[in-house]
């Protein structure tokens, strides 16, 4: 192994070890609940710069997966009465295959049209939604927390636990498409598609690989929602900001490499809890245009692209 | 006479009612440099995109050793050998010289490269192209020339049978067009077969074996660069009448 996947592994069990360590010794339960949301957060922005980022196709519909996920969640258990990991499991497999769909809209659509088609499915699926009312329509629907929780002292402990599990094997995955040849393949598509074909690359699958990771990604960010909010109607669900947030912050943090996204949605994910508890719900949202609109406009490249322009001038 | 490695046979492609190519038989043979001329619109580009696959032609087929390779995706046809350079420079702009011709190693040539030598192999190439004291930069700061340069070094990096030159030289100065020639030479030495589409005549009648002409579409004329030099169809769409 090398000495910087050594590390990379290393830091990722330590933070799962200290998140473990939390449960055991933090007893005010607000704090998991924060970090959940920034967690969830996490998971929502690896997963749109897989597309966004390293395949340059811009995801408008995270929403729409999101929620996706979080319906699929409510029907599996609403049926069946499956355990938690079977419903991340199957939120998994249905975005990924909504993913797949999308993937093939690429064939026709490039740049702000396949934004806007992204759009329209989210509108399309929630619209769905709102018309069913097996899972409440736009009633919205009651869940029960589930009484089990491992060895866990409340619901909301195992849940942080799950996520960051989660949140880990996403970057993880995230970090390895980045540095693979698949990834290589990514990026030329996103530089541009008709030399990246010309080079052998076959854009089409890779394309498709590329959405459907996503989609499975926000799938998985989606299903334990439910059960942390106990009550999910579409208009939560489907909520512009969950796209929005999956956009600004790999936007901020950087997007062309795999820490980007991270470090985005932790700091980001961060101000606005600090803010909505201190200051105001509504503020959170005027920070994320703010500073989106200050990276965009002074550090294009982000957070990750900043230092490593510090480190070339360091070293150059 | 050694067997055509490309036979394109009564091709057309048409945009909407516009007629852009019709009628089009090419035989290339294995090795061979041939030269593709024309006035500007008479189709040059259209015909090599339909040769490696960018575009469909509506009618006619493409051969490729033996293969057809009419209905075939571009990605499967640069793994199969036919390899091309743009018009305009299109470089992989995030990446560095050396990453841009990782990704035809890594996916045109993957079968038939070594893949624990990826990076030696592209070392190879820019020793070739001349370009080896670039292979760290950014490829998006690059002259118009080390520009063309790699768009070259990056089609050879698929391991062709048989490269497009599609302009290379454009708007460069005379000294930097025998310095593309000559890089096109030593590809053709070691036994690429060369398409040139070029719209410098001491260039592409220097460099080429054969010659085709293409006006409105159409395949005017063919032959040895004397003969097309003295070629009064030539001269008339080039001139007029």
């Amino acid at each position: 192994m090398r000495r910087v996947d050594a590390v990379f592994w290393g830091v990722l069990a330590a933070v799962f070890l200290a998140g473990l360590a939390l449960t055991e010794v933090m007893a005010n339960e607000y704090y998991f609940n924060a970090m959940y949301v920034i967690l969830q957060a996490t998971i929502m922005a690896v997963a749109w710069n897989i597309l966004g980022g390293f395949t340059g196709y811009v995801n408008f519909g995270s929403a729409g997966f999101f929620a996706l996920g979080a319906y699929t969640s409510i029907v599996l258990d609403k049926a069946l009465g499956l355990p938690l990991p079977f419903l991340i499991l199957g939120a998994a497999l249905m975005c990924g295959l909504m993913g797949l769909g999308v993937g093939y809209l690429t064939l026709r659509l490039k740049g702000v049209y396949f934004a806007i088609a992204t759009l329209a499915m989210a509108i399309v699926l929630e619209t769905f939604v709102n018309n069913w009312s097996y899972v409440g329509g736009a009633r919205g629907v009651y869940l029960l927390t589930p009484e089990k929780h491992l060895w866990f002292k409340s619901y909301i402990q195992m849940l942080f636990v799950a996520m960051l599990g989660l949140a880990l094997g996403c970057i993880a995955i995230s970090r390895y498409l980045n540095a693979s040849r698949l990834g290589r393949g990514l990026a030329a598509i996103r530089d541009d598609e008709v030399a990246a074909e010309c080079a052998g690359v076959p854009t089409l699958r890779l394309k498709l690989v590329s959405t459907t990771l996503m989609g499975a990604m926000m799938g998985v960010a989606g299903a334990p929602y439910p059960f942390f909010v106990t009550f999910v109607d579409p208009l939560s669900a489907f909520n512009l900001f969950v796209a929005v947030n999956s956009i600004a912050m790999p936007m901020i943090g950087g997007t062309a490499h795999w820490l980007g996204p991270v470090i985005g949605a932790l700091l980001v994910g961060t101000a606005q809890e600090i803010i909505t508890v201190n200051v105001s719900s509504e503020l959170n949202v005027l920070l994320v245009g703010v500073m989106l609109v200050v990276f965009i406009t002074l550090a294009p490249q982000g957070i990750v692209g900043l230092a490593q322009k510090y480190w070339k001038r360091r070293r150059g | 006479m050694s067997e055509p490695i490309l036979r394109v046979s009564g091709l057309a492609k048409r945009f909407g009612g516009f007629v852009a190519l019709e009628g089009i038989d090419l035989e290339v043979r294995a090795g061979e440099r041939l030269g593709l001329i024309g006035p500007n619109g008479s189709g040059k580009t259209t015909l090599i995109n339909c040769i490696s696959g960018a575009l469909y032609n509506d009618a006619g087929r493409v051969v490729f050793e033996g293969r057809d390779i009419t209905r075939m995706a571009a990605h499967r046809r640069a793994r199969l050998g036919v390899a091309r350079s743009f018009q305009i420079p299109k470089p992989f702009r995030s990446m560095t010289v050396l990453e841009n011709l990782r990704v035809p190693l890594e996916y045109a040539a993957w079968e038939r490269a070594e893949h624990s030598r990826i990076t030696d192999e592209a070392m190879q190439v820019l020793e070739l192209i001349g370009l080896q004291q670039r292979a760290h930069e950014g490829s998006a700061g690059l002259t118009q020339v080390d520009m063309r340069k790699l768009e070259l070094a990056r089609a050879l990096a698929a391991k062709p049978r048989l490269l497009v030159s599609d302009e290379a030289m454009a708007g460069l100065s005379s000294s930097e067009v025998d310095e593309i020639l000559g890089i096109l030479r030593a590809l053709n030495a070691r036994g690429v077969a060369v398409i040139m589409i070029e719209h410098i005549m001491r260039a592409v009648m220097g460099f080429s074996e054969r010659v085709v002409v293409l006006d409105a579409g159409r395949k005017i004329a063919e032959g040895s660069p004397e003969q097309i030099l003295h070629n009064p169809d030539v001269e008339r769409a080039y001139l007029g009448e």
